[in-house]
This record gives structure tokens, C-alpha cells and sequence, in this order.
């Protein structure tokens, strides 16, 4: 299920790369990977700019936010960090412009600590987000919390960055 | 022969006893001074096939709690199997304190097998016991373990535990994800038996006070639900279905009621369910995370742990009291969780985190009139602490090498082992109540 996001993360945000450069290669860049360009569609070269305005920097920002669906957390922590607060405004929005989108939002806890404390914690981690959306548009009904605790971990062993890894909130599509 | 030379000849071999208890357990810690008992390898007559050693059984499973020492076999003078056979004073030169004897015999033609002990004290040249056991001939463990409760009874004066059971979960990777299973075994981890498997997680196995069922909770509707499952048929119900966390069921001591953690109303908190009415009744009403609750020994009071203070403490209230009159009893660690009362109930197990600093989780016991606290372990990811029936060991979930194993330790902290572990993760071992 995590990798299968992270899979999905990953090629969004190649699929953004990929457009970001198109969009950029008129400007002077410094190294654009051959094979970038060769797969992108004729960029804004052609005469009319204003009939055929491609994306805007605003849309693909809104599509890389929509693409990311794990939010990490620090250490006994329930609160999401500042810097994913834009992206889970937009994932709000989105919910409120598509009212029959249904989410799961999927707790989980790093290994320390005992198991039923980590299922409480990646429930809690779990709705602070769910809150957040509400507030920000995205109705009650849409979501959904499940936490898997410490049961589901991302990364095998007991060092500080699979424990980093394990602490999150993963957005499932219903 | 010279019985000074005899003596030093039997030091000598000595030296090579101790990987007789390498077999299947792995003693990592026992007391100074074990009870040394010669247990003499069981005659057999020529009928009995496949049957196996009854004598290793006992050995080990003495051995297995650290009090005992088994003689080596290499050691034995003589092999008696019953009492006409015994000269005490060959015990009483290799400086053993008891002595079991005994032969196995069987029926030709069929798969029932008689076992016939005896079991002495070597200074005072008595016979204590003299049985007969019969069974199957698949029996054997059994009959070993149960031999192991009657010695062990009649030197400590505490109630063997040697046929009880455990229940574990195992996480093993699979190329498609994780398997999940709850498992049942003897309580030193031989005769593992599948109970469910599942593709999602399955956590809080905890045994009926009659040891005929387990409640659990399974993962397998993408949702932690508890079920209640018949150990010998195999069939379950589904207790609960709420929104939310349902989890952490545990049996009240009559049986009647199952204490669960439910956070229907937003978060966490302890609730009784009546297994016979089903009625559902709130014991705790917070709007922090309380979960893990046990019961008091007389069944009245729930313990649970809390984060109330900012982390995790352990508290207590009382049935039918108001959700304000909760008593706090940890105050002493960073975090104190998952507690259970001693059948005293004064002495109180849990998984304790000294300090912020110092990120390792041990089980511990406190003393909550005294405030006493005898930490028992010593590696950092200790938890799910399980006592067995007789008092006398509790059982852990902890790390070894990046793998979860199931460790022991005796209450007193001095004598701890491990069980060998297969494949995959092992974690929350539950230990049975007594079975017979």
C-alpha cells in the first residue's frame, strides 16, 4: 500500500518534472536531460501563446500538491508539519470541488513505544489531518480514518530514518 | 574405587554438561546456585516406537526456568528405572538433591503408552512420588510437561506451568506484502499451531479465563475489529463494529464482560461490554488517548494507561465510578504503559520508559504502596508483558539481531530465556491460564 503511493508519487512528480521543464526550456536552464525534452510534446515554440496557454505554474503546482499523499511527522508527535499545511489546503479544496471523492486517511506510528499507544497516536496524527480538511471544505463524509499503528511500517529496522519513514499519514483513494 | 577420584572425575566431565541445554531453548540467564537433579533417561520395552524422550522433556523444562540443573548424562553412574534399582548414595557422590526415574511401555499393536515414575530426595532417601501417566503414543510432550509440574511442585511448593500454552502473533514478509498469523504453542514454543492467517494485521491476542477461547484483534476488513474465537472448533463471532479504533480486548477474570478500547466518541477511551447481554458500558471519557486497560484480581477495577499528562501514565478507576475519580499510580517514569496487577494486587507489571533521554522500553514491576520498582530487563524494546498462570515467569515481546523474539523472565528478574523463533517477527505473546 506505501509503496504502492510512493510509486505513484514518484512518477507524478516525474510526470511535473517533466512539464516544469517543457514549460521552462525556452528560458535558459542549465543542464535539461536530452531525453526530457525529446519526450515532451512540441512546447509553446509555435506562433499563438494566447490561443494554447498550456498549464500554469499555479495548476502544476496544484497537481505536484495533489500528487503528494504521505505526510511525515516528527517523534511523539501528532501534529503535521507547517510546510505540508499549502498542500493539505489544496488536497481540502479538491475535496470540496469533487464531492463524490472519497479518501482514507491511514495512521501510522514508528515501533517504539507500546502497540496500542501507536494505534492511538497514528489515529490521533490521522485527525489532526481529517480536521484540518474540514475546516479547509472537504466534508465529513468523504473521509475516512483508519490507523494501523505500528503494524504497516514503511521501512524494516531500528534506525532514526526508518523510524522517520514509519511516523505518517497516507491519503488512500477510496 | 576411590571415591574422592570419583568425584573429581565426575567435576571433570562437568565441564561438558551445559550443552545438553542447548537443544531448543536458550538459557540466557539463571541463578547461582540451581537445585541439582539427576533425571535418568526412562527404560523402554521394545513396543514403543516414535515415542519421544520423555526424560530430555522434563530435563528441560526444569532446566528451562533456571531454578534446576540437570546432571549430564554422561555423568549417570547407573540407570535405574524404578525404585528396587535406586542406591542413593550414587546420587548422593555426584552431589545430586533429587532423582527421577522411570520407563515407558507399550500395548503391541496400538498407539497407547503407560509412563511410570518416580521421583526421590537423594539426602533424605525417600520416595516422594510414584505415578503411572497414560496416552497416546503422540501424547508424549504432554505427559513429559506434566511429570515437569510434579517435580517442580514438590520442591518450590508452587504449582507447575509446564502444560500451559502461549498465543503470538507472527508478521513474516512475503514478495506480496506481509502475512499475518495467530498462533498457538506450548508455553517453550514446540507444537506451534495456526489459529488465523491474514493478509492484514491481527494484534491484542488474550485468552478466556477457561483458556477456551481467544479475542483478538483482526485488520481483515481494512479495520481493527475484535473477534472472539473457539481455540478447539476453530469458529468466531465479530464483537464490535464502531467507527474508529476497536481494540485491546481483555477478558474480566469471571469471564462475563470484555474490557475494549473504543474511540467511537472521538478518542480513545476504555469500555466494558457484557458478553452475554452485550450491553456496552463507558468507563472512561477523555479526550486523550486512554487504551490498554486490564483488570484488578477481584475484577471491580480497570487499570489503563493515559496521556492525560502529556504521556503515557498508568491510572485507575473504578466500575460504575464517575470518569473523574480516576487514580493516578505511576509517577516516576517518563512513560509507564501497559500495566497489569499481580495476583496480589499491590505488585503491578508494565512497560516503563525512565526518561525522555534514555529511549529504552523495559518491564518493570512497582510496588504501588511502597513505590518500589524492580526494572527485570535490560534490552530497549521490550513490551507486551504476559504472566504465566503460576506467577512465576512473564513472558515479552522484544528485538533480537532486528527480528522480534519472545523472551522470559522470572519475576524476581534472576533467570531469563528465549524461544527459538522461525521465520519472521514474533510479538505479543499471551500466556495461558492453567489448562487442566
Amino acid at each position: 500500500m506505501g509503496t504502492q503511493s510512493n510509486t505513484i508519487i514518484k512518477a507524478s512528480l516525474l510526470a511535473f518534472t517533466l512539464t516544469l521543464f517543457a514549460a521552462c526550456s525556452s528560458t535558459e536552464d542549465a543542464e535539461p536531460p536530452a531525453e526530457v525534452v525529446d519526450n515532451t510534446p512540441a512546447p509553446a515554440d509555435t506562433s499563438g501563446a494566447d490561443d494554447d496557454p498550456g498549464p500554469t505554474v499555479e495548476e502544476l503546482e496544484r497537481e505536484r500538491q495533489l500528487a503528494q499523499r504521505v505526510f511525515y511527522f516528527d517523534f511523539d508527535v501528532a501534529e503535521f508539519k507547517a510546510e505540508d499545511r499549502e498542500t493539505l489546503t489544496t488536497h481540502a479544496q479538491n475535496l470540496a470541488a469533487n464531492a463524490n471523492l472519497r479518501i482514507r486517511l491511514e495512521g501510522h506510528a514508528d515501533e517504539r513505544g507500546t502497540r496500542e499507544y501507536n494505534l492511538a497516536l497514528g489515529e490521533r496524527r490521522a485527525n489532526g489531518i481529517l480536521n484540518y480538511l474540514i475546516v479547509n471544505g472537504a466534508s465529513r463524509g468523504q473521509i475516512e480514518v483508519v490507523s494501523y499503528g505500528e503494524e504497516r511500517p514503511e521501512q524494516a529496522g531500528q534506525t532514526e530514518a526508518a523510524y522517520a519513514e514509519n511516523r505518517r499519514v497516507e491519503i488512500v483513494d477510496q | 574405587m576411590n571415591p574422592k577420584l570419583l568425584l573429581l572425575a565426575v567435576l571433570l566431565l562437568a565441564v561438558h554438561a551445559p550443552a545438553a541445554a542447548e537443544l531448543s531453548i536458550q538459557i540466557t540467564q539463571g541463578v547461582d546456585d540451581p537445585i541439582p537433579i539427576a533425571v535418568v533417561p526412562f527404560a523402554t520395552d521394545g513396543a514403543v516406537f516414535g515415542a519421544e524422550d520423555v526424560a530430555e522433556i522434563v530435563s528441560s523444562d526444569l532446566e528451562q526456568v533456571g531454578e534446576f540443573l540437570a546432571l549430564g548424562r554422561e555423568n549417570l553412574l547407573s540407570m535405574p528405572s524404578e525404585e528396587s534399582e535406586v542406591f542413593f548414595r550414587d546420587w548422593q557422590l555426584l552431589a545430586q538433591d533429587y532423582l527421577l526415574v522411570g520407563k515407558v511401555s507399550g500395548v503391541q499393536g496400538s498407539q497407547v503408552v503407560r509412563v511410570q515414575y518416580e521421583f526421590f530426595d537423594v539426602n533424605r532417601e525417600l520416595r516422594l512420588v510414584g505415578e503411572v501417566l497414560a496416552g497416546n503414543v503422540s501424547q508424549m510432550r504432554d505427559i513429559g510437561h506434566e511429570i515437569a509440574n510434579v517435580v517442580y511442585e514438590q520442591v518450590t511448593g508452587t504449582r507447575g506451568a509446564f502444560t500451559s500454552q502461549i498465543l503470538y502473533v507472527v508478521a513474516e514478509p512475503a514478495a506480496d506484502g506481509t502475512r499475518f498469523r495467530l498462533e498457538k504453542a506450548d508455553y517453550d514454543g514446540q507444537r506451534p499451531q495456526v489459529l488465523l492467517r491474514s493478509r492484514e494485521p491481527i494484534m491484542s491476542p488474550n485468552w478466556s479465563p477457561d483458556g477456551s477461547e481467544v479475542a483478538y484483534v483482526s485488520f481483515e476488513t481494512d479495520r481493527p475489529r475484535i473477534y472472539i474465537q473457539d481455540i478447539a472448533s476453530g469458529q468466531r463471532r465479530q464483537i464490535t463494529n464502531y467507527p474508529g479504533i476497536n481494540s485491546s480486548p481483555v477478558f474480566s477474570p469471571d469471564g462475563d464482560r470484555l474490557a475494549m478500547v473504543l474511540s467511537r466518541d472521538g478518542s480513545p477511551d476504555i469500555y466494558v461490554q457484557d458478553l452475554r447481554s452485550n450491553e456496552l458500558m463507558r468507563v472512561t471519557d477523555h479526550p486523550a488517548i486512554d487504551t490498554e486497560p486490564s483488570w484488578t484480581p477481584d475484577g471491580r477495577s480497570i487499570v489503563f494507561m493515559s496521556d492525560r499528562t502529556g504521556q503515557p501514565q498508568i491510572y485507575q478507576i473504578e466500575l460504575g465510578a464517575s470518569s473523574f475519580d480516576v487514580e493516578r499510580l505511576t509517577y516516576d517514569c517518563f512513560q509507564c504503559a501497559k500495566a497489569r496487577f499481580l495476583p496480589d494486587g499491590v505488585n503491578l507489571i508494565h512497560v516503563r520508559r525512565e526518561t525522555r533521554q534514555s529511549p529504552s522500553y523495559q518491564i518493570a514491576i512497582i510496588n504501588i504502596e511502597t513505590l518500589r520498582v524492580i526494572t527485570l530487563t535490560d534490552t530497549s524494546l521490550d513490551e507486551s508483558p504476559s504472566l504465566a498462570p503460576n506467577g512465576s515467569m512473564i513472558m515479552y515481546a522484544t528485538k533480537y539481531q532486528g527480528r522480534g523474539v519472545l523472551d522470559a523472565v522470572s519475576i524476581d528478574g534472576l533467570v531469563k530465556f528465549r524461544l527459538p523463533s522461525a521465520e519472521g517477527d514474533v510479538r505479543e505473546p499471551a500466556w495461558s491460564p492453567f489448562l487442566d
